[in-house]
């Protein structure tokens, strides 16, 4: 076992790995910590939180790479997936808020604006954070495994699911906008204190939150490149360019791909989590289409079928977003819609095929 | 890794009355287009077939309703004596021991040949040994044997897209061969090959007869006639005559359907 990990890699790929985890985990919060704060070399509080969402929409490409990517199922809904993660850690968040709403309260200042008076069957296992927890790693997974179970058995593929996966996330999102769901409505869940205990203002608590999610993200890359090197890795593969003979070689397609797709989701439900207490909000308008659409274009900019490609992707994209969301809001659609096309046109490989074809050129003037 | 997990059970296949492949009274329509017309169609274990009959005879069709991707509207099709192949997948299907092979040649092109081969392997096909287990000694010589089989050796690390189209079906027969099956179907094997990628195909098939069944579906006379003990002539969904190629060759109604024109 230990053995089928270490091959997982070259020497090379292993030290990329762990240095940009130890840059992550270690290097930042020190530059924070012991580097004053005069010096250029201080990196400031608020880069933290920053990056931490980044990291979130890293984990949620390599989720849609899992799918897409790898087995050729596109899905334009993994919004879905996310808010459940979110939503899930929102509402535990909620609760850990006690009396000190604005209505000073034990129930959330929403429920007191809709006068209700008692708190709703659903919200009573969010007090414990060992519950939410459950819920994050549990419901987005065995949603998306109900959801693809029906679709897969149907064989439903392609543009065909692709749109279906639309349709969930739009109805998902109209219920959740509804006040009477008692998810906040369109406001959905925010103000909140504390995590665990830890205030959610302090610094610490959030250079925290960015390591845990460095960590998560490191994890969830090795168990995908696991994946992706096994023989399951290749049925996956066999799947996305001819899944009749996939079929005709004895493989039960359907499970391979419900596995593989529920995975995603439960990825995707994981990010969602740890996005909502950096970010300090959710509400429906993470199940828009056009968010998920926007995640699939990280995939398909950073590289399809490269996990580092997904990574690569989705941070680019969004450090460019909060560049262009400062400096001139209005152009950033364009942008990213000149730079979508422009990439499917000239880099069918993605970002990512740009060093890999340096590389495979260095290769072959040593030969 | 042991090999406890990766042996599968082998279903039993009864072939007592020495018929592998039992097809009776079967229809199969499109759109009121009779594809297959109350065809009875039987193949004797280990035995070469080559079926022949104009474009649109329901050759396809045939290999379809065997392999479980159609549905018969009526009529029985058995393997062996007890599998019922009208009630069962594709996946069960393959599992039982048919092998089918397109006629557009469809291999894995983005993985090695060695891969194509691995993937097609004939083991315990489940998500969990896919991501657990590796191959055993066992199975990587098999694929070897495999390779030697169908002349691919060299190009056992080669991306199977970037094969020639003879080697491409040859590696397609080859991922048919490593599955085990009892039946092999085999779609226009030769078509657009050269001379001598057809001669080497015509050794490779009969090599295979005995060992296996093998039902060949081709146009092209001249290999059928270097292959083929048995031929069986299909026009408009059901069998018009059947027997050696000579037979076959002077019976009256398949000049008149077939060879005349």
């Amino acid at each position: 076992m230990i053995k089928e990990l270490i091959s997982l890699h070259s020497l090379r790929g292993w030290l990329y790995s762990f240095g940009l985890l130890a840059l992550a985990v270690i290097l930042l919060p020190v530059l924070n910590i012991f580097i004053s704060e005069e010096s250029f070399l201080h990196v400031p509080n608020y880069v933290f939180p920053l990056l931490g969402k980044y990291l979130c929409y890293a984990l949620v490409a390599l989720a849609i790479d899992l799918i897409w990517g790898y087995t050729g199922i596109l899905s334009l809904g993994h919004g879905v997936f996310f808010s459940m993660g979110g939503y899930a850690m929102g509402m535990y968040l909620m609760r850990s808020i006690g009396k000190e709403g604005m209505y000073k309260s034990e129930l959330p200042d929403f429920m007191v604006f809709l006068d209700w008076k008692e708190l709703p069957w659903y919200w009573y296992g969010s007090d414990y954070f060992s519950f939410s927890l459950l819920v994050i790693l549990l419901l987005p997974g065995l949603f998306a495994f109900v959801f693809g179970y029906y679709a897969f058995r149907s064989r439903i593929k392609g543009v065909y699911f692709a749109i279906i996966t639309q349709a969930m996330t739009y109805a998902l999102m109209l219920l959740f906008f509804r006040n009477d769901t008692g998810f906040g409505g369109n406001n959905g869940l925010t103000d909140f204190k504390r995590i665990l205990g830890y205030s959610l203002q302090e610094p610490s608590t959030k250079m925290s939150l960015f390591i845990i999610t460095a960590i998560v993200l490191f994890l969830s890359y090795i168990l995908s490149r696991y994946i992706v090197k096994s023989k399951l890795g290749r049925v996956l593969t066999a799947i996305r360019d001819v899944e009749s003979r996939v079929m005709f070689s004895g493989y039960n397609t359907l499970h391979y791909k419900l596995f593989i797709w529920t995975l995603s989701a439960f990825l995707c439900g994981i990010a969602g989590a740890l996005y909502v207490p950096q970010v300090g909000i959710i509400n429906p308008s993470e199940m828009q289409p056009s968010n998920s659409i926007e995640m699939a274009i990280w995939v398909a900019v950073g590289g399809r079928g490269t996990l580092g490609g997904a990574i690569l992707g989705a941070g680019l994209i969004n450090i460019a977003k909060s560049w262009f969301t400062v400096a001139a809001p209005d152009y950033w659609l364009y942008f990213l819609g000149i730079l979508f096309i422009s990439v499917t046109l000239f880099l069918p490989k993605g970002l990512i095929g740009i060093f890999d074809h340096f590389s495979s050129h260095k290769k072959n003037r040593k030969l | 890794m042991n090999s406890k997990n990766t042996k599968v059970k082998d279903d039993f296949i009864d072939t007592g009355h020495g018929c592998i492949l039992y097809l009776e009274n079967i229809t199969v329509s499109f759109d009121g287009f009779k594809a297959l017309d109350d065809l009875n169609l039987y193949i004797d274990d280990g035995e070469l077939r080559c079926i022949i009959g104009p474009n649109g005879a329901g050759k396809t069709t045939m290999m379809d309703v065997i392999t479980g991707k159609t549905r018969p509207d009526k009529g029985t099709a058995f393997f062996g004596q007890f599998l019922d192949l009208t009630q069962m997948t594709e996946y069960e299907i393959s599992h039982a021991g048919i092998g089918r092979k397109f006629q557009k040649p469809t291999v894995f092109k983005n993985h090695t040949v060695f891969e194509n081969l691995e993937l097609a392997l004939h083991t315990n096909k489940d998500i969990w040994t896919s991501l657990f287990r590796c191959l055993t000694e066992e199975q990587k010589e098999t694929i070897n044997e495999t390779l030697k089989t169908i002349g691919l050796m060299e190009y056992s690390k080669t991306r199977a897209g970037l094969l020639s189209h003879g080697q491409t079906q040859w590696l397609e027969i080859g991922m048919l061969l490593v599955q085990d099956p009892r039946l092999l179907l085999i779609d226009e094997p030769v078509a657009g090959m050269t001379h001598q990628e057809t001669e080497q195909t015509a050794e490779l098939l009969s090599s295979l007869a005995g060992k296996h069944s093998v039902v060949v579906v081709e146009h092209e006379m001249d290999f059928i006639r270097s292959i083929a003990n048995k031929v069986t002539v299909l026009h408009e969904g059901h069998v018009l005559a059947e027997g050696s190629m000579e037979d076959v060759q002077n019976n009256p109604n398949v000049i008149e359907v077939y060879l005349g024109s």
